[in-house]
């Protein structure tokens, strides 16, 4: 598909798979290359658009899991009857092509200039833009603090794991797992609730600007309970994804 | 299904509006609220997207689209993009930043 930007416009190109990896056993990070790719911002998605045989096509929004200025790459995890997420996980290999758009969302999205501490949450997937945050954040050599608690089902469900154990240089991270540990798991365990997150996150009194990111339920009970602890809500970002996925 | 957020309709609006709207403040028509488009409930089933109200539930905004022309309700909406709600996309600031029509 021959592409002409147009301002203002969200135009789909094609663009070729460069790299498929597998991070957990139903997650992949697919790095891909559009040929008119604007760059994006840490925290940013876009869309991805499969056509099938007769026509029919569906949509669905990936956040970005590079961070700018790196090949752009998106991670995805499969959902048990769905209609995009199969295919991008199980069927696809570099060397394909994928239709896609973007970068879409100016909201939850984060510059080293709009400071911190930053505190982080991820339910399942939603590590996906907050590791985007991360990388940004590293890249462009910020000091400003960062937090991120990650809740996921077990240890193997954990995305980025090797990667997330590397974060240092004022980066902390923490993990719930809800639905089982590993003999001698040192860290935390059951669903996020206000009692977890008075011991993990940064005090009101710090200012943090605070990145959630998971499955709508998640979502909720996280921001009310930054805002419980005294967090004011506009220093409360979130991006909910709906019912799909574990955390 | 559940609902999600105004973070998942931004490729939409960017369709309707032309400029990147999720960062944009919104003031509902019914209770006054005010907040950003991105923290606003969206419901995706059904044939058309539902935006509500996160304070009173009220339909905020109602998009439906077919053959590739979208239909269009901003009835819910006292203001959308008002003046001092940055749009802080790498778009056009200029656009968008209209007020919609109150009823």
């Amino acid at each position: 598909m021959e592409t002409t930007a147009v301002r203002g416009r969200l135009t789909w190109q094609t663009a070729a798979v460069t790299s498929v990896t597998r991070e957990t056993a139903s997650v992949v990070t697919l790095e891909v290359n559009p040929p008119a790719w604007p760059g994006h911002r840490a925290g940013q998605h876009l869309e991805v658009r499969l056509t099938a045989d007769d026509g029919y096509q569906a949509e669905r929004e990936y956040s970005i899991a590079s961070a700018p200025g790196e090949p752009l790459a998106i991670t995805v995890e499969r959902l048990d009857g769905g209609e995009v997420s199969p295919y991008l996980t199980e069927e696809l290999r570099a060397g394909d092509e994928l239709e896609l758009r973007g970068p879409i969302g100016g909201y939850f999205v984060w510059e080293p200039g709009d400071g911190g501490p930053l505190m982080l949450l991820a339910g399942g997937s939603g590590i996906v833009p907050l590791r985007s945050i991360l990388r940004h954040r590293h890249r462009t050599g910020s000091d400003v603090p960062a937090r991120l608690l990650y809740s996921a089902r077990t240890l193997p469900d954990v995305i980025y794991h090797d990667e997330l154990s590397r974060c240092h240089g004022g980066v902390q991270v923490a993990y719930t797992l809800t639905r089982g540990q590993p003999p001698g798991w040192a860290s935390h365990t059951g669903r996020i609730n206000q009692a977890l997150l008075a011991g993990v996150a940064w005090p009101a009194e710090a200012r943090p600007l605070a990145y959630i990111c998971g499955p709508t339920s998640f979502v909720e009970t996280a921001a009310a309970a930054l805002v419980g602890l005294g967090y004011p809500p506009e220093r409360v970002k979130t991006e909910r994804f709906g019912a799909t996925g574990g955390h | 299904m559940d609902a999600v957020d105004g973070n998942a309709i931004g490729g939409l609006l960017i369709d309707v509006f032309g400029a990147e709207m999720t960062a944009a403040g919104s003031t509902c028509a019914t209770c006054g609220a005010s907040r950003p488009v991105a923290e606003l409930v969206v419901y995706r089933r059904g044939p058309g997207t539902v935006v509500r109200c996160r304070t009173c539930g009220s339909v905020l905004m109602v998009f439906v689209t077919r053959h590739g022309v979208t239909g269009v309700d901003l009835a819910g909406l006292a203001s959308l993009g008002e003046p001092g709600s940055a749009l802080s996309g790498t778009r056009d600031p200029g656009q968008g930043g209209t007020n919609k029509h109150a009823q």
